[in-house]
């Protein structure tokens, strides 16, 4: 007879709670004897805290938060440990029509190109009079924030004195940009289409354009739970990875974008949630733009935990002063993500693995057949700059964006 | 000793709340107590305020707005950390548990800030109580409403009297090992399935 693991997750009410919706809504929790309670939570900050005494088990959680937590950033933070990433992009720049149009007399184009339109926003910028840009992100320690930081800075411009950014919730992001609170943000799905088709704003460039194949939820796991809990943990991990290869077949986006609307989840309409599913998203004016690789939640290995992933965040955390640069803090950064969880789990589903932990970030330009089964592809990777994050040389990166 | 000296700041975006936890402060001899719970211009009230203790209700979806100011301390002018004592699990689990969550400026002593959160704690506790009472006693308004309409339904349809047509809700609520107002429901319910309109 086999065990029904009992495990509690706490999600936001994010298009990329997706694989834990999925998991639990087609049975894909229950095929694992996974009973799984998911718990709706409006900030990450309570997630982080209900994480910490137990509340949850495991959560829907920021990439990075994980890492501050565990370089004691964020107190009272729990050990953590991400044995799996919830997907890969998801996130885009959303500008209000104003500053679209300043964007558009300066040379922006509808492609959504990162480095077209950070040209732009650079050449707005010099020609504007009066109080700096005001950014939204949705928190300090969120991969929306390293992404327009670095987005803006290999742009030429200085995120902290050429721009304000301010953290919001992410469903008055929208709000904020129309009563001019905010000129633009960076947040995840529905909000980008939600400012786009409600709010009049513009798409000025995506996540997966500035980062190709970029991590953006991950699960966090309590590290106590995980320790005294490693079969119930590989078995959602397994659930979580079914529910991975359903989301991503296009036959079932429809399903997963009403599955998602339901009060209990995202609780907004279905049409807001399917456009990033699609990868059809409308960009404003009317317009809509195709980006293969939107949200990618199986292909390219979206739910390993590279360990080139948490490091490269670690930089960023470096980059803008949230923490000093140490041989101890890395490695502390590096050891919150885990493959060694994760292949453990996946062993008896034969998926198709990475064999190594970690990759040169950008170094894969196309995508590129990888292992020897070959049912594997990985990449492009690549940064909208072309620059490379090798995970084996961090001190010399972190050199090069602090000298900049 | 008079615990005051201490500024302290609740953001509530529940007004009664809010004012439950002033007052249980004020009783307690803290003087300088701000309450906000519009959350428009936060991080300017924050630095105007300068506070040494801020106490916010876990649900609250700015929590993460609010942690943003504390880092390199753009808003407020010392730094602040969160809750009373990292190393104190159990007021960090009583404080979660009852939906409250506090943050302290850097240095204080942690005898001078624990009232202030198991204050908080309680009327917290208190308040949620309070809540699910209400709600108890608003349940029961329902359950009467229904049972009244399904009463109605039986006097007209089989022409009973009222205490008739209540005992034999009571009757077959029995003999199905149901509530009253289970029996009622189903029946309001196959009355408007089998006519609809019927019952108004």
């Amino acid at each position: 007879m086999t065990t029904t693991h009992h495990i509690t997750a706490g999600f936001l009410p994010l298009l990329d709670s997706a694989l834990l919706v999925a998991a639990r809504e087609k049975g894909f929790a229950e095929a694992q004897s996974v009973e799984l309670t998911l718990v709706r939570e409006r900030s990450w900050a309570t997630i982080r805290d209900r994480l910490a005494v137990s509340h949850f088990d495991v959560a829907h959680i920021l990439a990075p938060m994980p890492i501050a937590c565990n370089l004691g950033l964020s107190a009272p933070a729990p050990k953590m440990v991400v044995p799996m990433a919830l997907g890969l992009g998801g996130n885009a720049v959303t500008v209000s029509a104003a500053l679209w149009d300043a964007m558009a007399e300066c040379g922006a184009t509808d492609d959504l190109d990162a480095r077209t339109s950070g040209a732009a926003l650079r050449r707005a910028i010099d020609s504007r009079k009066g109080e700096a840009l005001r950014f939204g992100v949705v928190h300090p320690y969120s991969a929306h924030n390293y992404e327009l930081r670095y987005w803006l800075a290999a742009s030429g411009i200085d995120p902290d004195s050429e721009i304000e950014i301010v953290v919001l919730p992410p469903p008055d992001m929208g709000d904020a940009l129309a009563s001019g609170l905010i000129d633009g943000y960076c947040a995840g799905e529905p909000w980008n289409t939600f400012g786009v088709l409600k709010r009049s704003a513009h798409l000025a460039t995506v996540k997966a354009a500035i980062w190709k194949s970029s991590p953006e939820k991950v699960l966090g796991v309590n590290a106590r739970w995980a320790e005294s809990h490693g079969e119930a943990l590989d078995a959602l991990l397994r659930a979580l990875y079914s529910a991975s290869l359903w989301c991503a077949e296009p036959e079932n986006h429809e399903e997963l974008a009403s599955l998602l609307a339901d009060t209990s989840y995202v609780a907004r309409p279905a049409e807001l949630l399917l456009p990033a599913l699609k990868g059809l998203l409308p960009i404003g004016a009317g317009q809509t733009r195709v980006v293969k690789d939107f949200f990618v939640p199986n292909a390219k290995a979206a739910t390993f935990p590279w360990k080139s992933h948490a490091l490269w965040f670690y930089t960023q955390m470096v980059r803008w002063h949230q923490i000093e640069h140490t041989a101890e803090h890395q490695k502390i950064a590096g050891g919150t993500y885990r493959p060694d969880i994760y292949r453990n789990a996946m062993r008896s589903l034969g998926v198709a693995l990475p064999s190594a932990s970690a990759k040169v970030e950008g170094a894969l330009r196309v995508e590129t057949p990888v292992g020897s089964s070959g049912a594997l592809t990985l990449g492009p990777d690549g940064f909208f700059d072309g620059s490379l994050f090798d995970p084996d040389d961090i001190t010399t990166y972190i050199a090069a964006q602090l000298g900049s | 000793m008079k615990p005051s000296g201490l500024n302290v700041l609740v953001i509530d975006e529940n007004r009664i709340r809010a004012a439950i936890i002033e007052e249980g402060l004020r009783d307690a001899g803290y003087d300088q107590i701000t309450v906000i719970d519009e959350m428009r211009g936060l991080a300017r009230r924050i630095a105007d305020l300068n506070p040494d203790v801020i106490v916010i209700d876990l649900e609250n979806p700015n929590r993460d707005m609010l942690e943003s100011f504390f880092q390199i301390s753009r808003a407020v002018k010392r730094p602040i950390a969160m809750f009373v004592d990292k190393s104190d699990e159990a007021s960090i689990e009583a404080a979660v548990d009852a939906g409250v969550s506090a943050y302290i400026v850097d240095g204080l002593k942690q005898e001078r800030v624990r009232p202030i959160l198991k204050m908080a704690i309680s009327r917290f506790n208190a308040f949620s109580r309070l809540n699910r009472e209400l709600e108890e006693t608003r349940g029961e308004l329902e359950n009467r409403k229904l049972i009244d309409r399904a009463k109605g339904l039986l006097m007209r349809s089989r022409g009973l009297s009222e205490d008739a047509a209540y005992a034999l809700l009571r009757r077959t609520a029995m003999n199905q090992n149901r509530k009253i107002v289970e029996i009622a429901q189903s029946l309001l319910t196959a009355a408007s399935l089998l006519d609809p309109g019927a019952e108004e």
